[in-house]
């Protein structure tokens, strides 16, 4: 066996792979004159030490936990769906378009309505390249990420000239009504003594994220279906010999896949800005290829990969706030940390698996 | 307990003294950012000019994403800071959402409308575009050769056409068989930030005929004023001060004095009047810019026509229509 143990595979790699990137920021924050501890620290104070910061944490990571497993599933069939942010936006206009017509008389209601309606267009919007892929051998990173740039006009055309309330400035849907509202983590956990979570995003949808992931893990290693997709992942020629359509499985997995980047929308749309507005998805549909990445595609590694990006959006934010580090550069540093992560797994990986090999050589002699 | 007591009572010291520490103003810009030579800019320089007068400091934040918008808000008013001055009309909604949670700290919005009566800890700063729009019209009219002359707006909302309507008028007023031609770049806030498609804007309204364009759109403005500097034609600047850009080849700039307004808020401070405030010219919250750049543009013929019609608008003889105040355009239509 020439592979390094398990445990390493997935915890050290993705380990050492932060602390680089970690150690890169630091010194990119030096190189602007900042104190790179302090900035750790306010990091973390905001983030951590607050329920609100909490609350903020939760919200993107609810976002991150959708677009991650969306572009798990895929990958489990070795389908690269990029297209998430495409995928997130028309979910996005599903979930508005199912509160905005549809007179629910309770949020419970109105959330399910919601779900099937960011999911079933999520789904559909998967729905085309995934067919180009199966029936046309059109690749699919080319297609779906095509598509991210179709679905942010269609969004913008049917904002402006559709939705957009008359002689409001801002490109977005009239306010949902009241009953649609999802109730925050805020009326859920604070009382009057003690105002938890107090004005942050976060909300019963970041439950519905947690859901997600179990029945992805079900799904994927306890079920027929998910059986076959990971046939299909492993070799096609296999799966068919085996019986195995592969059409079926790609467009059914590309399906589930565009159904899960819908349903963040239930986060951004339903939950948190209670309107369908142009930038719902805020990048998360990419940033979702990194979780999935550094999450090894396991529910359990994209929910705590998911909870890290939280983290590494809401502590930006309180650099933003604190600090002077310019806005750019704070993105620099969340690009390095999805670079280091990501990208460049293997720098990582090699070296560590030669150092193990190495030492079980040593073992064995 | 009595331990207990005074370890209280001087952690209750410690944040008061705190919260008074931190009793300075704070500045958030809108998601185009704060070099933006225009409207954010602008913003920036009146915060720059107090802080610079009163050895104070102010906080600022460029905002990521659209969830931040009420985060910065919140934060700012938490740490004590106040005011909390925002620019741009998409911080209106989550000033009225925030607003009533702290009602010691004082909001004002830029661009933006917040009920006064609901929110009464908030200031709505407008701004009255369309007189200033209509003297730098006049200007355009009466320096332009072929009669007809350019509009390139940012993103088509009403706050822009209200822009496009004001200087329709002064053209207008000055020749009335002149031509406008009016542009959009876009209906998504992209459109704020877009100098490629403001320059190619520009191209097709000078091919046109146009000799004069005044860019009312942010950063896509930058790419108007360079084609019109490229093309030897005129064109009138936004917000800012944007004569220096291009000197000699910019005719005036339709200021909006968002630096003023800025710097007022922060003198005020946490005395800050609320409620809705508008300046117009009476109020010099909006004009023409005159500097060395233009001073070769502008004849004295031309000066005295704009002062002329400015007293007025301030006195009430010329009625300037506002687009927003019926969604439609006398003199120009879309």
């Amino acid at each position: 066996m020439d592979r390094m143990p398990g445990w390493a595979d997935a915890v050290l790699v993705p380990l050492i792979s932060l602390l680089l990137a970690a150690i890169l920021s630091a010194l990119v924050i030096l190189a602007i004159g900042e104190n790179p501890i302090d900035a750790l620290q306010l990091m973390v104070e905001g983030t951590l030490m607050r329920s609100a910061g909490w609350g903020y944490m939760l919200y993107y990571a609810t976002n991150f936990m959708f677009t991650g497993l969306a572009v798990a599933v895929a990958f489990h069939a070795r389908l690269f769906n990029i297209g998430g942010e495409g995928q997130a936006m028309i979910g996005g206009l599903g979930v508005a378009l199912v509160c905005l017509y549809i007179p629910f008389p309770h949020w419970t209601l109105a959330l399910l309505g919601a779900t099937a309606g960011a999911i079933v267009f999520g789904a559909a919007w998967a729905l085309i390249p995934a067919y180009l892929q199966a029936k046309r051998g059109s690749h699919i990173v080319i297609t779906t990420i095509m598509f991210n740039f179709i679905a942010a006009a269609l969004l913008n055309y049917v904002l402006v000239n559709l939705l957009k309330p008359v002689g409001a400035m801002d490109p977005a849907s009239a306010t949902f009504p009241a009953t649609t509202h999802l109730p925050s983590f805020q009326d859920m956990f604070a009382t009057a003594d003690t105002p938890l979570f107090r004005g942050s995003p976060a909300n019963v949808s970041f439950f519905l994220a947690l859901a997600a992931c179990v029945v992805v893990w079900l799904l994927i290693w306890r079920t027929r279906l998910g059986y076959e997709i990971r046939s299909q992942g492993f070799s096609e020629s296999a799966a068919k010999y085996a019986g195995i359509s592969p059409v079926r499985v790609i467009v059914i997995a590309m399906l589930i896949s565009g159904g899960l980047a819908g349903m963040m929308a239930i986060n951004t749309t339903q939950g948190e800005a209670e309107r369908l507005i142009l930038n719902m998805t805020e990048g998360a549909g990419f940033i979702g290829i990194a979780v999935a990445l550094m999450g090894r595609n396991h529910p359990f590694g994209i929910f705590l990969a998911a909870m890290l990006f939280g983290f590494l959006y809401q502590g930006g934010a309180e650099l933003a706030l604190w600090t002077n580090i310019p806005r750019e550069l704070i993105t620099v540093i969340q690009a390095l940390v999805i670079l280091f992560t990501g990208a460049l797994d293997n720098m990582v990986r090699m070296p560590l698996e030669r150092v193990f090999l190495g030492l079980r050589r040593r073992d064995a002699r | 307990m009595t331990v207990m007591k005074s370890f209280l009572g001087a952690a209750a010291t410690l944040a008061l003294c705190a919260g008074a520490a931190l009793a300075e103003p704070a500045l958030i810009y809108d998601l185009g950012g704060k070099f933006d030579k225009s409207f954010n800019e602008a913003a920036y320089n009146g915060a720059q000019r107090w802080a610079d007068e009163t050895g104070n400091s102010f906080r600022d934040i460029e905002l990521q994403s659209e969830a931040q918008r009420e985060q910065a808000l919140r934060r700012f008013a938490e740490a004590g800071m106040n005011p909390v001055v925002t620019t741009g009309f998409s911080m209106s909604t989550p000033i009225a959402n925030v607003a009533g949670d702290y009602p010691d700290t004082k909001f004002v919005t830029i661009d933006g409308y917040v009920d006064p009566e609901e929110h009464p800890n908030v200031k709505s700063i407008l701004f009255s575009e369309h007189q200033g729009s209509y003297l730098v019209g006049m200007l355009a009219a009466m320096a332009s050769d072929s009669g007809t002359v350019g509009f390139v707006g940012g993103m088509d909302i009403p706050l822009i056409r209200k822009f496009a309507c004001g200087y329709a008028q002064g053209v207008k007023a000055v020749n009335p068989d002149a031509t406008v031609i009016a542009n959009m770049t876009g209906t998504t806030p992209a459109a704020w930030n877009d100098p490629v498609k403001g320059s190619e804007l520009a191209t097709a309204q000078i091919s046109q005929g146009a000799d004069v364009i005044f860019a009312a759109a942010g950063g896509t403005g930058l790419g108007v004023l360079q084609t019109a500097a490229d093309e030897d034609i005129l064109s009138i600047g936004v917000d800012s001060n944007q004569n220096y850009l291009h000197p000699g080849k910019v005719l005036t700039s339709m200021l909006k004095r968002v630096d003023v307004a800025t710097y007022d808020a922060m003198t005020a401070g946490p005395d800050l009047e609320t409620g809705v405030e508008v300046l117009g010219l009476a109020e010099n919250g909006v004009g023409y810019a005159l500097d060395d750049n233009n001073k070769d543009l502008i004849t004295d013929e031309m000066k005295s026509a704009a002062e002329e019609a400015k007293q007025k608008i301030i006195d009430g003889e010329i009625e300037v229509h506002d687009y927003s105040s019926d969604d439609s355009c006398p003199a120009l239509s879309f």
